[in-house]
């Protein structure tokens, strides 16, 4: 039993940090208040991160890491990419969650694609950036209601239909879309497309204004007779009612760790300016019984424990996914936690600054916008419940509605 | 009650006779631990349950220190010997403590049918050094919290029973100097009748566990206890405390014998009712001086935490086994109230708290077998199983509505053990 740090994650986490410090923070205002302009800054940076992923263990600042289970010809327990990927972004959203999100070929596309593609596909799909498309203006949680559609005709699929939220929707290489083959066979029909950019019938319509996480840019893109190649649906074309579901939710069960794992980078960032800022009233060897710490104190530890609470759930859920144990409860459990107490902990930290954090010249104030997406996307806290719920009463999706 | 002791007695053997036929028990050393409680088990006669005070023969031992554990991995998993045992801890919590709990609770008593259990589970073999009998050949602080959290999902209080003299010999066996180790832990190796416990805390509000009133002094190399403590654990029937005193403006913690400079209060409380909580009135008690040139105050108190905040997440995991039981079978508006959101997210929320819990307990108690710094980890883990735990207890209730206020369901009792947590310093060892 063992829940620090793997020894051999250091070097990476180290330079993961130090990227956060020198690169993503003094450019963390700048696109902030640009929004939908292009962080160039990344370009080198990305480039830097491949680089340093072709020669073993680099750093993978988003999502692509994610979804490749452990090995199966390796004995004993794994410490891997998912565990790695999530120690990675925990430092950069430390630096900048907005940031993060537009990195450069790490976008939840490549998650998925590294979930369900086939070999093929995964050689074909190599060093693409892929944005992720699902929510719909008529459909955001209930994702199996989606209904944009995908006909078969001859060698492509036809795709028709509006997506919204689409994080790095117009500067992704290419987006994985959702759609269903016959909305009459329900969840079991949908399917997941690459659509490479440029593609006709594809058209990115607008760029959101948002609360935080203004430096990723989020898209409404719609398709019209959209035309794509028959081998570019991800994974297997036939629709298994029995298997349902489970085929396109399997990538949740990777990425919702990493989304965890945002939120407590970003949480990381307000809690460590909140401890600096008062570092001269907080006991650094944490001696003061609790009912004898002043109010101020006794806020900022309490913060500290859901913090590592929710650090360590997510890091449970990444252990069991490289240790191909199934994790969907627990990526749900770490989602829930993190999302809820990120936000918590970074509006928490303005409260406790008072002005000094509801002003511009701190950054604790974009760290509470910014942490507000993170306990909504990729499942909302209220959808992680749902599907803790369920699993620990034992209830259908029917029934537990 | 006949038939339940019956019943429980029945399961002590076939828990045994499982173990005895394990394979894995040859390969982990295991055979040697489980022969010998079973040896001791089968010798320890019918027990008196008036307290008589034990002569103590002290057997010149050199100070025992158990190894660190290295680690390297972020690991989960237990090993077999852990699994087994939580896996026998569980079982016997099932079986045994949630049958006995309701009236144990009741009558206020700590039924005299666990005793036997006490030397079946063989736990003080658990935490003697294998120089003295024992089976402990490093610090097995996870598998301690562990077995606190298994048997607590039976019982709270009968849990803080069964731990505490299990809690006392880790606590000299780790901080214990040679002059104390030497007279009390061949004792505890061989006479399985000995009891002991923890008197630690204060009947001051805000109790500080740093600012004691109890005082020690000093005379002719001779140490004396003055003063009160409460909330002691089985304090009418232990044949040895362990005590916090001040000495000379510095928390010191001391090991007293039972005897008539000790005075006993019966005071119940909230909760824990089966542990016959008391008070003890120390006037000029000769006391022996616990640690030696490595004790730590701190880590003392930490390690006793960990172990109540274990002993919380178990009772929690009890309420929302309860609580999904009951909100799956109860109606209202013409369907189970589980198909509801608004008790459904209550349930969802006990999941997430119960492991956020467990989480920073093993953290805490996997640093501390590593000889690593965990006082932090221990410190977050306290404040956080003390808000969470006693927000699930009182959720529990809540989901039973008027029938968890109610002595028909358990939810009750468990909503007055878990207010424990946050209260108590210190009181067991992990």
């Amino acid at each position: 039993m063992n829940l620090q740090n793997p020894k051999k994650f250091k070097m990476m986490i180290d330079q993961a940090r130090d990227v956060a410090i020198n690169v993503l923070r003094p450019i963390s205002r700048k696109y902030d208040k640009a929004e939908h302009a292009y962080p160039k800054e990344l370009d080198m940076l990305a480039s830097l991160i491949d680089g340093m992923n072709e020669g073993g263990e680099g750093i993978n600042a988003g999502a692509a890491g994610a979804g490749k289970r452990g090995d199966t010809d390796n004995e004993g327990i794994r410490n891997g990419t998912n565990m790695s990927t999530a120690l990675g972004i925990i430092e950069m959203c430390y630096g900048d969650t907005g940031l993060l999100l537009s990195m450069p070929r790490q976008g939840l596309g490549n998650s998925a694609i590294a979930a369900v593609a086939n070999d093929e596909q995964l050689e074909r799909f190599k060093g693409t950036w892929a944005a992720m498309a699902i929510t719909e203006p008529g459909c955001g949680s209930d994702s199996a209601a989606i209904r944009t559609t995908a006909t078969k005709d001859g060698d492509d699929y036809i795709l028709n239909g509006e997506k919204i939220f689409v994080t790095s929707g117009e500067r992704a290489d290419s987006v994985v879309v959702w759609a269903t083959l016959d909305r009459k066979l329900g969840r079991a029909a949908i399917k997941s497309f690459v659509v490479p950019k440029g593609t006709p019938g594809m058209k990115v319509e607008r760029l959101e204004h948002k609360l935080g996480i203004k430096a990723s840019d989020t898209a409404v893109i719609s398709f019209i007779d959209c035309r794509v190649p028959a081998e570019n649906l991800l994974g297997n074309a036939e629709v298994d009612v029995a298997k349902g579901f489970a085929g396109v939710m399997e990538t949740f069960d990777n990425t919702r760790p990493l989304v965890a794992a945002m939120a407590i980078g970003c949480a990381k960032a307000s809690l460590e300016r909140i401890k600096e800022i008062f570092k001269d009233q907080l006991d650094p060897d944490y001696s003061t019984p609790y009912l004898h710490a002043s109010n101020l104190t006794a806020q900022i530890y309490r913060m500290e424990a859901e913090w590592e609470a929710a650090r360590l759930l997510m890091l449970k859920a990444t252990w069991m996914a490289d240790n191909k144990k199934p994790n969907s409860k627990e990526a749900s459990i770490a989602k829930a936690k993190a999302g809820r107490v990120g936000n918590e902990i970074t509006l928490k930290c303005v409260e406790l600054a008072a002005s000094v954090g509801y002003n511009e010249d701190e950054l604790l104030e974009k760290w509470a916008r910014d942490s507000k997406i993170l306990d909504i996307f990729e499942g909302t806290q209220q959808i992680q419940q749902l599907i803790i719920a369920r699993r620990e009463l034992g209830k259908s999706s029917s029934e537990l509605k | 009650m006949t038939s339940m002791i019956n019943k429980a007695q029945g399961l002590g053997l076939s828990l045994i006779t499982r173990l005895a036929g394990s394979d894995v028990l040859d390969q982990l050393k295991l055979r040697k631990f489980v022969e010998k409680s079973l040896y001791q088990g089968s010798k320890a006669g019918f027990r008196a349950l008036t307290q008589t005070q034990k002569a103590f023969k002290p057997k010149q031992i050199s100070q025992q220190r158990l190894p660190r554990q290295q680690k390297n991995l972020f690991d989960l998993s237990l090993t077999e010997e852990q699994q087994m045992t939580s896996e026998a801890m569980s079982q016997f919590a099932q079986e045994v403590l949630l049958g006995l709990a309701h009236d144990a609770d009741q009558a206020a008593q700590f039924p005299e049918s666990l005793w036997q259990y006490v030397e079946d589970l063989g736990l003080n073999y658990y935490a003697l050094p294998e120089a003295l009998g024992g089976v402990a050949t490093e610090q097995n602080i996870v598998s301690n919290v562990l077995i606190a959290e298994k048997l607590a999902e039976g019982d709270f209080s009968l849990t803080a029973g069964l731990l505490s003299t299990f809690s006392v010999i880790n606590a000299i066996t780790r901080w214990g100097s040679a002059e104390v180790q030497s007279m009390y832990l061949p004792c505890f190796a061989e006479d399985a009748d000995i009891t002991a416990t923890f008197a630690v805390q204060e009947a001051t509000p805000a109790f500080n566990p740093y600012t004691l009133k109890t005082k020690a002094s000093l005379e002719n190399d001779q140490y004396f206890i003055d003063g009160e403590k409460t909330l002691v654990i089985l304090g009418d029937l232990a044949d040895v405390f362990l005590v916090s005193a001040d000495f000379n403006g510095e928390p010191d913690m001391f090991v007293v014998q039972s005897n008539e400079t000790i005075s006993i209060k019966n005071t119940p409380a909230m909760g824990l009712k089966a542990a016959e909580t008391a008070t003890l009135r120390f006037n000029h008690t000769p006391a022996l001086r616990l640690g030696a040139t490595d004790f730590d105050y701190t880590a003392f108190l930490d390690l006793g935490n960990l172990m109540w905040c274990a002993m919380a997440v178990g009772t929690c995991e009890a309420v929302k086994t309860y609580c999904i039981k009951y909100a799956n079978e109860r109606t209202a508006f013409g369907e189970p109230i589980s198909h509801r959101q608004s008790v459904a997210f209550m349930i969802a929320d006990m999941a997430i708290e119960i492991d956020a819990m467990r989480m920073l307990i093993l953290n805490a108690a996997s640093l501390a077998e590593s000889g690593k710094p965990f006082h932090r980890e221990a410190y977050l883990a306290h404040l956080l199983c003390a808000e969470k735990s006693m927000k699930i207890g009182t959720d529990g209730v809540q989901i039973l509505g008027g029938h968890g206020f109610t002595k028909e369901h358990p939810v009750e009792r468990w909503y007055r053990d878990l207010r424990a947590t946050a209260i108590l310093q210190s009181g067991l060892h992990a």
